[in-house]
């Protein structure tokens, strides 16, 4: 997202000047100028280098290691022996690729299309919309750590709230464990995830209806279309600029997973993610970084095979314009 | 891994061995006060390196409130003793400090640090990031007994660590309760198998259960496997040399599943502290845990209720031999920028004096000491001093004993994995054996 836009209004900028000074600009800058712009991309570029593109490349040397993190010299190369065990004889692997898809496929299918319904709504200006819209989007402003434990409260199986309420905490009778049982505990903590997703979709989409001409509505009102026909036909195509990025942040936000599923039971016996598993590998005592890097590039090669489709789109579109 | 870590496994087995021969005359036996009183002048007097002064800097891990304050209690009684060092003290997070540990050692450690006994406290003393002690055990050493002398020992037979207490793994119950259903504590496995049959059909959970930390599984695991195999055994399978694979492993799950049906369901998500809390409100017969669960028992009638027995024997031939009881204490950083006053302070910690300290505030735990006056312990002091007294072998906790990685990344899954499907143990532990080899191979 903030890809698209840092781009989105540097080609605009360039276009609009390219009309009045196009050739030769380079050289009429002055010396002044040229220290500023060598310091305004300079920076960013060093700082991005230095912190994304260092430790990316580093992680994926490292993957072909084996490495305690016990001083330099104990780094060992081990070519693809790393990949070779995560995907042969690592049982919570193939389960986290898995969990991580189906957390792709939820939060698209369900708190998006809630988030653009609550927008739709909210846009109305209905009573209280302001009350509603602060708190839909309470969630994400608060840190989804503290959501994981509040959920944690609501889900614990001998005392939580839900099993409270239902009676199901009778260990020898009716007994849900939301936390430990495989089958219940990564819907729980989609449910969870799904609440905080909602509130964010829907401030995308306010910010993306805010923007659809209303006056599309009312010849849409005029032309005989009913509620669910102006929407469908006319004020969803008009929010395709939002969807590519709700699009995008909500495959971003399936693949970084990580801060709920973590506080709400560490990530495993039913809830592993890629995410954690690299966590898991490469914080604390275990420190295996070489075993944890592979993991890491992994997810590193799911995100770009994403992501780069949506760039080359997103560019394209920019050229074209 | 680094290549040359194999090495670092075949260290101390033979020396535990002979482990606990001093202990049985002096831990049980209570109160020598002019022992206790000899051991305390010897650690001060004649190691006397010139005038030690200054701070020493300290990473601790004792983020809990009460031990926190014990803790304080020491260092202000080491003070007290020694006008000229002031210990300065960086407390962190219980779990972070753990987690951190490997690039703090590396970094600026403070001088002295909060640890444990074991292999992983071997470990960092095979990669260099902690500092021999042997002037500190010159000095200290008649404090204690041989086996905590083995304890304090990196793999290369120079001593790393001070040892401040230790606590044992037990079968906790309420005597209230055993008194008012007549049950009698079970020695032997089939008596223990069949207390566990009378509890159920009495409407009790005959074993509270609780596996949300993933750590409480393990100290079940040592126990089954210890029994049921051996001290031995089960260290060489700690140690990567036996393998999961083996019948024996086999034979200690089998035992599990056998009792798997009377723990308490829900296991899986369920914290310890809810377990516990099911024993203290009478729901629940016994719970297997460590002696810190009378944490949980704040009513002083309750605690005076809870009493422990020795994880019944399996096999007659290892019967109850050996005893879970993690050790918990100090090492020297790599490089420490006030050796002298850090070395005067570990000396003090490993008197009567400065254990005791410790105890004065926080009795969760026993003392290590020879000797030490045990007239101040509590019902479960004294219990768990018997209990370790009695044991020939002990042992550290499975993620004490063994590689952590293997522990956090293979052995708490797959144990899970167990817990929810004892039925797939064969595929487990063909999983575990491979897993287990890529780790200690690596």
């Amino acid at each position: 997202m903030t890809v698209g836009t840092s781009a989105d209004a540097v080609e605009s900028g360039r276009a609009a000047d390219r009309p009045r000074r196009a050739p030769g600009r380079l050289r009429r800058l002055t010396r002044r100028d040229k220290t500023v712009l060598t310091l305004m991309t300079g920076i960013p570029t060093s700082l991005m280098v230095v912190f994304v593109w260092v430790p990316a490349l580093a992680s994926i040397l490292l993957s072909f290691t084996s490495w305690d993190g016990i001083g330099l010299d104990s780094i060992k190369w081990i070519g693809l022996r790393n990949y070779r065990q995560i995907f042969t004889i690592y049982p919570q692997f193939w389960p986290a690729v898995e969990h991580n898809v189906i957390w792709l496929v939820a939060l698209a299918a369900i708190p998006t299309p809630f988030g653009l319904f609550l927008a739709y709504q909210l846009d109305k200006r209905i009573r209280f919309s302001r009350f509603y819209q602060g708190a839909f989007f309470l969630p994400v402003v608060v840190s989804s750590a503290v959501i994981g434990f509040v959920w944690e409260l609501i889900y614990n199986p001998d005392h939580g709230l839900i099993n409270s309420l239902f009676h199901t905490n009778n260990p020898n009778g009716s007994y849900l464990d939301w936390v430990g049982n495989p089958k219940l505990n990564l819907w729980a903590v989609l449910v969870a995830a799904s609440w905080r997703h909602a509130g964010y979709m829907m401030i995308l989409y306010l910010a993306g209806l805010k923007s659809v001409d209303p006056t599309l509505k009312d010849a849409a009102a005029v032309d005989g279309a009913n509620e669910w026909q102006a929407f469908r036909h006319v004020v969803f195509p008009a929010l395709r600029p939002i969807n590519v990025v709700v699009a995008v942040v909500t495959v971003i936000e399936s693949l970084r997973a990580f801060d709920i599923v973590y506080v709400f039971n560490k990530g495993e016996h039913g809830t592993e993610l890629l995410s954690i598993l690299i966590t898991n590998n490469i914080i604390g005592e275990a420190s295996r970084i070489g075993y944890g890097s592979a993991l890491a590039v992994i997810l590193l090669v799911v995100s770009l095979a994403v992501i780069i489709p949506y760039l080359i789109v997103t560019f394209r579109k920019e050229r074209r314009a | 891994m680094s290549p040359e870590s194999p090495r670092v496994y075949q260290g101390p087995t033979v020396d535990r061995r002979m482990m606990l021969k001093g202990l049985l005359g002096a831990a049980g036996v209570a109160a020598l006060p002019a022992l206790a009183a000899c051991s305390s002048s010897s650690s001060s007097s004649p190691s006397s390196t010139g005038a030690a002064s200054g701070t020493v800097s300290l990473g601790s891990n004792a983020s809990d409130a009460v031990p926190k304050k014990a803790f304080q209690a020491v260092y202000d009684a080491f003070q007290a003793k020694n006008a000229g060092i002031k210990v300065q003290v960086n407390t962190k997070d219980h779990d972070t400090f753990q987690e951190q540990i490997n690039s703090y050692l590396q970094a600026t450690p403070d001088d002295v640090f909060t640890w444990f006994a074991g292999y992983r406290m071997q470990y960092f003393a095979a990669k260099g990031l902690s500092n021999k002690i042997n002037d500190v055990w010159d000095a200290i050493g008649n404090n204690f007994p041989q086996s905590v002398h083995d304890l304090s020992k990196g793999q290369d037979g120079n001593y790393y660590f001070v040892p401040i207490y230790y606590y044992p793994w037990a079968v906790f119950y309420r005597k209230s309760v055993f008194q008012a259903h007549n049950y009698t504590v079970p020695t032997d496995w089939n008596s223990f198998i069949s207390l566990c049959q009378k509890m159920k059909s009495d409407g009790l959970i005959p074993i509270a259960f609780g596996d949300s930390d993933k750590w409480p599984a393990m100290g079940t695991f040592d126990y089954l496997n210890m029994r049921t195999n051996g001290y031995q055994f089960h260290m060489d399978l700690m140690h990567g040399k036996a393998a999961w694979t083996d019948a024996k492993v086999k034979a200690a799950f089998a035992h599990w599943t056998e009792i798997l049906p009377y723990h308490q369901e829900g296991y899986i998500g369920r914290k310890w502290e809810d377990a516990a809390q099911s024993l203290l409100a009478k729901k629940a017969g016994m719970y297997l845990l460590g002696t810190f669960v009378a944490q949980q028992f704040t009513n002083p009638d309750d605690l005076a209720d809870l009493d422990f027995f020795a994880f019944p024997a399996i096999d007659p031939q290892w019967a109850q031999d050996s005893v879970e009881a993690p050790v918990d204490g100090f090492m020297l950083s790599k490089s420490p920028k006030n050796r002298a006053a850090a070395v005067k302070l570990l000396e003090f910690i490993g008197s009567a004096d400065g254990e005791g300290a410790y105890l004065k505030v926080d009795n969760s735990y026993d003392a290590l000491v020879n000797g030490y006056d045990t007239s101040g312990y509590n019902a479960i002091q004294k219990a768990s001093a018997t209990l370790f007294g009695a044991a020939q072998h002990v042992s550290q906790f499975m993620d004490r004993d063994a590689n952590p990685a293997f522990t956090s990344t293979v052995m708490q899954p797959q144990l899970q994995a167990y817990l929810q499907n004892p039925g797939s143990i064969d595929s487990i532990l063909n999983q575990i054996e491979q897993q287990k080899q890529a780790i200690y191979n690596s």
